[in-house]
C-alpha cells in the first residue's frame, strides 16, 4: 500500500520523480517500523519470562534417587548419581556415539545431573525416572514411544533420536541448592 | 472563513489553558504530565514507602508484580526483601497440603486481606478498593487522589457527618469511611525529604499513578517519534497530491 | 474511461498466466486505476477510505487482543490488565483498538452527514446508503459488545441497561432478555456470547462493505455539485489523484488519531469502566459511549418504555426511507438555501442530543441563579426536532424550495477543484 511512485500522466514521461520515490521510501519504512510491536505482541509476555527459572532444593534427594521439577512448562531430569552410574558414564567417553560429549562437560558437579527430559527424537518424556521404569541397556533412560535408548549420562546410545538430551542452563548457588534459567 | 476558523480554535485553545492553569492552584505539578512527561523516580520511591507503611494496611496492591518495583528503582535485592515480608498461600506440596511460603519477586504484591468479607469486617462493612489503577478509575485522576488524600478537614457549621465517616472536601457527598491516613511525619522517608501530608501525598500518587500506568514513559516516548514521523510523512504526502493534481491544470 | 471490450493482453507473462485464471489485474485496473471519479471531490469524500482503513486497523488490533483475553467473568478485566502490563506492546495494541473504535465512529459520522449534505442517498444511490446504514448498526452492535469484554463496571452495567430495553417488546420481551443473557442476569454466558460475536460481526462488516461499493462502483461517487458526470471532461481516474489524496488524508486523520492514543489514551473512556464489574452496585451514572450519546438521549426523552425503544431505532430506520422523505431532485445542499440552514441545525440538533444524553435527565442546567432548564425537557425538545426535520420539514422543502441554478456540468463549474 505505499506505493506512492507513480506514473504522471503526461505521455512520454517515464522518469520517477525524486518526491514520489522519497515519499514511498519514507512511507514504507514506518509500515515496516509500525510492524515490529504488532509481532513482537506474540513474543513471551513478561510475566512469563519473569517465570523463566526455577530453583530447586536438592538436599532431600538422596544418591541413587532422580526427581523431576518443572522449568518453563518443560521436564527436568534431575539424577543423584551413584559412583558406579558415574564411573559407567566416563568409562563410554570415547565409545562410538551419535552425538559425542565427554560426561564431565555435561555436569557441573559430577553425581548430579541434570537434563532436559524431552526425547530428542520427537519429544516424548524418557521413562527412568522412577525405579520401576525399564531404564534400557546402559542402565540410564529409555524412551518407549519409538526405542530411543540413553546412558547414565543422558547421551543417545541406541535408537532414532539424533541427540543427548539437552542440559539446561542452570547453577548451583549454594552446594545443594541449584537455579535452573 | 479560514481566519474564523483560527480564531475560534485559538478562543477554544486559550479557555482550555486557562482552566488548567486555575486548577492548577493548589495542585502539585505532576512530573508525569504533558507531553515529554516521566516518573520522577525519587517520588515514586517515597511514595511506594507510604503505600507500604500506610496505605497496604487496608489497601491491595493486585496487579503490581514486586518486580515491577525495579522500574522506579529499587534494587533486585530490595526487591526480594520486600516480597519475602509477606507469606504466600501456595501447593498442593506432594505430601497434598496447602503451605504458605515467602513471597517472591515474580508475585502480585500480597493484599492485605484474603478477601473482601475480610476487608469488609475489618473495615466497618467499608471495602478498601484496590488501588492498582486507582487514578484512572477517579474522575480528576491524580488531582481527585492528592485533593482527598490532602482534604481531611474539621466539618464546616451545621454539616453533620453520619458516625463512622469523616468530612472530605473532595470526595463526592463529603463523607468518606476511610479515616484521614496521613499526619505529619507518619512516614520517615528512606532519603530524608520531610514527610508532611501534601509530600506524603504527593509522592503516593506519583506512585500510584506509576502502579496505574507503568507505560507511561515509553508511550509518551513512542508517541513523540511517532507523531513527529507521521507529520513528516504526511508533509511528503501532501507534496505528492499537490504535485500529481498539478497535473490537470 | 471504462474499459473497452478489447483490451490488450497483458505483456508480462506471469501476469497473462495468472490474468487468464483469475482477473485480479484486470479488475485492479479497472476499479482502483481507471475508475472514473469526478474531478471536484473535495477532502469530505476522504472519509469512506478512512473508515476502511479504520476497520482494517480495528480487526488486526483485535485479533492480537483476543489472543491475550479471557473471555470469564473472573479473569476478564485481569486479562485486559495483563495485555496493559505484561504483553509486549500490549498497552498499544489495547489504546489503539480503544480508541480506535471511537476513531472508525467519527470517521463513519462524517462521512454519512456528507452523504446528508450532498444528498448521496437520492436515486440512483439509495441502495448505496440502505448499505452504509446497515454498516452502521453492525458497528454500532459490535461496539457495544466490545465495551463488555473489559468487564469494568460500565461494561456490566451498560450491558444489564441496553439487554433489559428488549423485555419492552410485548409478550415475548422477558423470554427474549433470558435468552440473550443466557442466563438471569448478565453474567459469564453473556459475556462469553458477546465475546464469539464481537470477533464474528467485523467480518460481517467487511463483507458488507464489499457489497458497499460494488454498490458505489456501479452507481458511481456523488459529488460537491450533484450534478451527475456529463463525459470524460468531468471525471479522473482514481489513480493517482485520488489515490495521492487518500493517502494524505490518512496521513492527517493519523496524526489526531495517534495523538490521541500515544497523549490522551483516556480522553474517551469512562473512569468507572477501571473498575472491575460489581453487580451489587450501581454506578451513579450510566453512560455510554460518545458515539451511542444521541441515541440514549432519544431513548430517555420518552416517558414509555417500549415507545422510547421505538424511538431509538426508529432514529436510524427512519434514515432508510430518506430518500423518500426528499424528494427534491436537486442533490447537492449548494444550491439548496433553505435546506443548507435547515441541514446545519440537523447538525447542531445531533449535537445537543449527544450533550444530554451525557448528562442525566433530572439535572438542571442552569442560565442563571433562578432559571433552570431540566436536561429532559431539552432532551424532549431535541428529539422532536430530530424527527420533525427528517419526517415533516424535508418533505416540505423539498416541495416548496426554490433552489439556485444548478451548473450545466462538473467542468462548466470553472473545474471545480476538490
Amino acid at each position: 500500500m505505499a506505493d506512492q511512485a507513480a506514473k504522471t500522466e503526461a505521455p512520454g514521461e517515464t522518469r520517477r520523480d525524486f518526491l514520489y520515490l522519497a515519499t514511498a521510501t519514507v512511507g514504507a519504512a514506518g509500515v515496516a517500523a509500525a510492524l515490529w510491536p504488532f509481532i513482537d505482541s506474540m513474543n513471551p509476555a513478561a510475566d512469563i519470562r519473569a517465570l523463566s527459572s526455577t530453583e530447586v532444593d536438592l538436599a532431600p534427594v538422596a544418591v541413587g534417587q532422580r526427581i523431576t521439577v518443572k522449568w518453563q512448562g518443560k521436564p527436568i531430569f534431575i539424577d543423584h548419581r551413584p559412583e558406579d552410574e558415574i564411573k559407567r558414564a566416563r568409562d563410554d567417553d570415547n565409545a562410538d556415539l551419535r552425538d559425542p560429549q565427554k560426561d564431565a562437560d555435561r555436569v557441573k558437579k559430577a553425581e548430579w545431573l541434570v537434563m532436559v527430559g524431552i526425547c530428542t527424537h520427537l519429544g516424548c518424556i524418557p521413562g527412568g525416572q522412577k525405579p520401576t521404569d525399564p531404564r534400557g541397556d546402559w542402565g540410564g533412560w529409555f524412551c518407549p514411544c519409538h526405542g530411543s535408548v540413553y546412558d547414565t549420562s543422558g547421551r543417545i546410545r541406541k535408537g532414532p533420536a539424533p541427540r543427548n538430551l539437552a542440559i539446561p542452563p542452570y547453577e548451583f548457588t549454594a552446594d545443594k541448592m541449584i537455579k535452573i534459567g | 472563513m479560514r481566519g474564523q476558523r483560527i480564531l475560534t480554535l485559538a478562543v477554544l485553545g486559550a479557555a482550555l489553558f486557562a482552566r488548567a492553569a486555575a486548577a492548577a492552584d493548589d495542585l502539585p505539578r505532576w512530573s508525569f504530565d504533558g507531553v515529554f512527561g516521566s516518573y520522577d523516580r525519587a517520588a515514586a520511591k517515597r511514595g511506594f514507602q507510604v503505600y507500604h507503611d500506610v496505605c497496604s494496611a487496608c489497601h491491595s496492591l493486585n496487579l503490581v508484580y514486586y518486580r515491577n518495583l525495579q522500574q522506579i528503582g529499587f534494587t533486585e535485592d530490595e526487591v526480594k526483601a520486600f516480597a519475602a515480608e509477606k507469606q504466600v498461600n501456595d501447593g498442593p506440596n506432594d505430601q497434598g497440603e496447602m503451605y504458605q511460603r515467602p513471597g517472591r519477586p515474580s508475585d502480585h504484591i500480597v493484599p492485605p486481606f484474603a478477601n473482601e468479607q475480610q476487608a469488609r469486617m475489618a473495615n466497618n462493612g467499608a471495602l478498601p478498593p484496590d488501588l492498582s489503577v486507582i487514578t484512572k478509575a477517579r474522575k480528576g485522576g491524580p488531582d481527585y487522589i492528592y485533593s482527598v488524600l490532602t482534604g481531611f478537614v474539621d466539618a464546616p457549621e451545621g454539616v453533620k457527618v453520619p458516625d463512622g465517616m469523616f468530612y472530605n472536601t473532595a470526595f463526592p457527598g463529603h463523607a468518606i469511611a476511610m479515616p484521614p491516613p496521613l499526619v505529619d511525619g507518619a512516614v520517615t522517608f528512606a532519603d530524608g525529604t520531610n514527610a508532611t501530608v501534601p509530600q506524603m501525598a504527593a509522592d503516593v500518587v506519583v506512585f500510584l499513578n506509576w502502579a496505574a500506568e507503568p507505560e507511561l514513559e515509553a508511550r509518551k516516548k513512542l508517541g513523540v517519534q511517532v507523531l513527529i514521523f507521521l507529520v513528516l510523512l504526511t508533509a511528503m504526502l501532501y507534496a505528492v497530491k499537490r504535485k500529481v493534481w498539478s497535473a490537470l491544470h | 474511461m471504462p474499459a473497452p471490450a478489447a483490451v490488450p493482453p497483458p505483456e508480462n507473462a506471469v501476469v497473462r498466466w495468472i490474468e487468464e485464471r483469475l482477473p485480479i489485474f484486470g479488475f485492479v485496473k479497472h476499479h482502483l486505476r481507471d475508475y472514473p471519479t469526478p474531478r471536484n471531490l473535495n477532502y469530505l469524500w476522504n472519509f469512506g477510505s478512512i473508515a476502511g482503513v479504520m476497520l482494517v486497523v480495528m480487526i488486526v488490533t483485535g485479533v492480537l487482543l483476543a489472543m491475550q483475553y479471557t473471555a470469564n467473568v473472573n479473569m476478564a478485566f485481569d486479562s485486559v490488565e495483563r495485555i496493559m502490563r505484561d504483553v509486549n506492546y500490549g498497552w498499544l495494541l489495547r489504546y489503539l483498538h480503544m480508541n480506535g473504535g471511537s476513531f472508525f465512529f467519527i470517521a463513519v459520522y462524517i462521512h454519512l452527514f456528507r452523504g446528508l449534505y450532498y444528498g448521496s442517498y437520492k436515486a440512483p444511490r439509495e441502495i448505496l446508503w440502505w448499505l452504509g446504514l446497515i454498516i452502521l448498526l453492525l458497528m454500532m452492535a459490535t461496539a457495544f459488545m466490545g465495551y463488555v469484554l473489559p468487564w469494568g463496571q460500565m461494561s456490566y452495567w451498560a450491558a444489564t441497561v441496553i439487554t433489559n430495553l428488549f423485555s419492552a417488546i410485548p409478550w415475548v420481551g422477558d423470554s427474549i432478555v433470558t435468552w440473550l443473557w443466557g442466563g438471569f442476569s448478565v453474567d459469564n454466558p453473556t459475556l462469553n456470547r458477546f465475546y464469539a460475536l464481537h470477533y464474528l460481526l467485523p467480518f460481517v462488516i467487511f463483507a458488507v462493505v464489499f457489497v458497499h461499493l460494488w454498490a458505489l462502483h456501479t452507481v458511481k461517487s456523488n459529488n460537491p455539485l450533484g450534478v451527475e458526470p456529463k463525459g470524460k471532461q468531468d471525471t479522473i481516474p482514481f489513480h493517482p489523484y485520488y489515490t495521492a489524496k487518500d493517502f494524505f488524508g490518512f496521513g492527517m486523520f493519523f496524526i489526531v488519531y495517534l495523538g490521541v492514543v500515544f497523549f490522551a489514551p483516556n480522553l474517551f473512556s469512562e473512569p468507572d469502566n477501571y473498575i472491575q464489574a460489581n453487580p451489587m452496585v450501581t454506578p451513579p451514572h450510566i453512560v455510554p459511549e460518545w458515539y451511542f450519546l444521541p441515541y440514549y438521549a432519544i431513548l430517555r426523552s420518552i416517558p414509555d418504555k417500549l415507545l422510547g425503544v421505538i424511538a431509538m431505532f426508529g432514529s436510524i430506520l427512519v434514515l432508510f426511507v430518506l430518500p423518500w422523505l426528499d424528494r427534491s431532485p436537486i442533490k447537492s445542499g449548494r444550491f439548496r438555501p433553505i435546506f443548507k440552514q435547515l441541514f446545519w441545525l440537523f447538525v447542531v440538533d445531533c449535537v445537543v442530543l449527544g450533550w444530554v444524553g451525557k448528562n442525566s435527565p433530572d439535572a438542571i442546567l442552569r442560565i442563571s441563579d433562578t432559571v433552570g432548564v431540566p436536561f429532559l425537557v431539552i432532551g424532549r425538545i431535541a428529539t422532536a426536532y430530530y424527527f420533525g426535520h427528517l419526517l415533516v420539514l424535508l418533505p416540505l422543502i423539498a416541495a416548496i424550495e426554490k433552489p439556485k441554478p444548478l451548473p450545466d456540468s462538473i467542468s462548466a463549474a470553472s473545474g471545480g477543484k476538490g
